[in-house]
């Protein structure tokens, strides 16, 4: 049984489908990235999933069970977090204050998730008082994960977390999402800096214009010369 | 000098009762994202709730103070209910005109039950302390000192209890919130109450300084916009800054301009405020 796993997907915006058919899972314990260029509907992928964009058609089951259809406040009772790319922490809440809300939705043992969290991202027990808001891009990111990992999610959607990052930072967060991935949390993300995602993925997709045309594991994917060619540029 | 001093105290008085309404008004705009024009109107009725409380059971008014916040509350979060939880998928614009039609009800119910004549919760004159050539009232403490009590029993909601917290959040990112599971209903309803609690105490503290009046929280509700503009929209602590600056500017204006004009002086710093700095006057984001 698959973690997550979504068919068919017919998913859009006011009546335009972005995604035509989409279909892609994830097993428990994997990394999967999705590429694609833009305007492939790498994000309007996962939000679909996440319940934050009507799903015309298709069907979307998590653990067996079918949740198409499910609002988004509800996912995160499932064990599913998400990280938007943007606007991805509370500002003016301190970043213990950010990481306690982030458990809001499935209370209870908050001293052990916190000890979770700042043993991957120790910065961020340093920094606990501090206003996510005044943070820099990168610490940020690690509040908006940390929050995520509040829920001892099952599952854990990333929208682009390196982006706008510099290169030594997109390395840092590309190692941390393998930490997490150690937990057994499956991770599905969305990344431009895609060679450094397929590097680390056990499989990646690769979608154009909403349809899906590659799925391999990620080095077969970075090693195939077509996928190079017209995705990674060269 | 004293002339200065005295004006001072008396701003800090309507500035504090302005905070109480601010205080609530800028949380219902960070949670819900539209001006409650009927704040005033909540104000007025939890001014008269109490006054029912201190006649029928002819407590002090500090005692019915906080029957009259839990009825305001209760009554906040049936017309949420009933009113704007309807509506509040559509434009914000909608919600604020209704909240303008609310307003009307409100103070049509007031004049229909307590009548529209001036009214009072004690009779009889209450001796000023005489401070050299400063006046000051008992009553002025004790309003002061609910006022501050208040905020920071507020601060303390805000910064030490999980709906509180839920409440910052959802004021700071509505998004996010959504996406972190955070009860988006529960919150609402929370805010209404807390915020209809606190429009009852600044009108039953505005009654024990000046008079119960069907109107006394409609004049006020421009001064209170103002306050929360001032210390930028849906941030509790700079509606409290808000109020105190707007209630001493208003008070110290009656040196250079007649009185009547105090409302203006209000207008004036919000009109400004939105030019200049539309964001508020507090950095960062409290």
């Amino acid at each position: 049984m698959s973690l997550i796993k979504a068919d068919g997907l017919y998913a859009g915006y006011g009546g335009v489908d972005i995604l035509r058919g989409t279909h892609l899972r994830v097993e428990a314990d994997e990394i999967v990235v999705i590429v694609g260029p833009n305007g492939a509907g790498k994000s309007t992928a996962m939000k679909a999933l996440f319940g934050l964009v009507p799903i015309r058609q298709g069907q979307v089951e998590y653990m067996g069970e079918v949740i198409t259809h499910q609002p988004a406040e509800r996912m995160a009772n499932r064990g599913i977090a998400y990280v938007p790319q943007e606007s991805n922490v509370f500002p003016s809440l301190s970043v213990l204050e950010n990481l306690e809300l982030g458990a809001y939705a499935v209370p209870g043992d908050l001293a052990s998730r916190l000890e979770k969290v700042f043993a991957i991202f120790p910065k961020l027990q340093e920094r606990r008082q501090q206003p996510a808001g005044l943070m820099s891009g990168g610490e940020r990111q690690m509040v908006a994960m940390g929050r995520a990992l509040m829920i001892n999610p099952h599952l854990l959607m990333l929208d682009e977390p390196t982006a706008g990052l510099s290169p030594r930072l997109i390395d840092e967060t590309i190692s941390r999402i393998q930490d997490i991935n150690q937990l057994g949390i499956g991770v599905l993300m969305v990344e431009q800096n895609a060679r450094q995602a397929l590097a680390i993925a056990n499989r990646g997709y690769v979608l154009a214009t909403g349809e899906n045309r590659y799925e391999d594991s990620g080095p077969a994917l970075l090693a195939n010369p077509e996928v190079a060619e017209m995705f990674l540029g060269g | 000098m004293a002339e200065i001093a005295q004006l001072l105290i008396n701003g800090i008085l309507l500035g504090s009762i302005l905070a109480l309404g601010a205080v609530g008004a800028t949380m219902i705009f960070g949670v819900l994202r539209f001006a409650h024009f009927a704040h005033g109107d909540f104000m007025a009725i939890g001014a008269y709730f109490a006054l029912t409380v201190v006649t029928v059971f002819n407590l002090p008014v500090l005692a019915a103070l906080p029957v009259a916040m839990l009825m305001t509350a209760g009554l906040a979060v049936g017309i949420d209910q009933v009113v704007y939880r309807r509506i509040r998928r559509v434009q914000p614009v909608i919600l604020l005109i209704s909240s303008f039609a609310t307003a009307l009800v409100l103070r049509s119910l007031i004049q229909m039950i307590w009548g529209s004549s001036n009214q009072v919760y004690q009779t009889g004159i209450q001796m000023p302390w005489r401070i050299g050539p400063l006046t000051l009232k008992p009553d002025h403490l004790l309003i002061f000192a609910a006022a501050a009590i208040l905020v920071f029993l507020v601060h303390l909601f805000l910064t030490h209890t999980r709906m509180g917290k839920a409440m910052r959040a959802m004021s700071d990112n509505m998004d996010l919130a959504l996406i972190t599971g955070i009860p988006a209903d529960r919150v609402i309803m929370w805010t209404w109450a807390i915020g209809g609690a606190l429009a009852a105490a600044a009108g039953v503290l505005l009654g024990m300084d000046t008079r119960l009046h069907p109107v006394m929280g409609w004049t006020l509700l421009l001064p209170i916009f103002a306050a929360t503009i001032l210390g930028g929209i849906g941030r509790p602590y700079g509606a409290i800054v808000g109020g105190l600056v707007i209630g001493c500017a208003m008070e110290l204006s009656t040196l250079i301009i007649p009185g009547a004009y105090k409302p203006a002086v209000a207008f004036a710093i919000m009109v400004a405020t939105l030019i200049v700095r539309p964001q508020g006057i507090i950095r960062g984001s409290l």
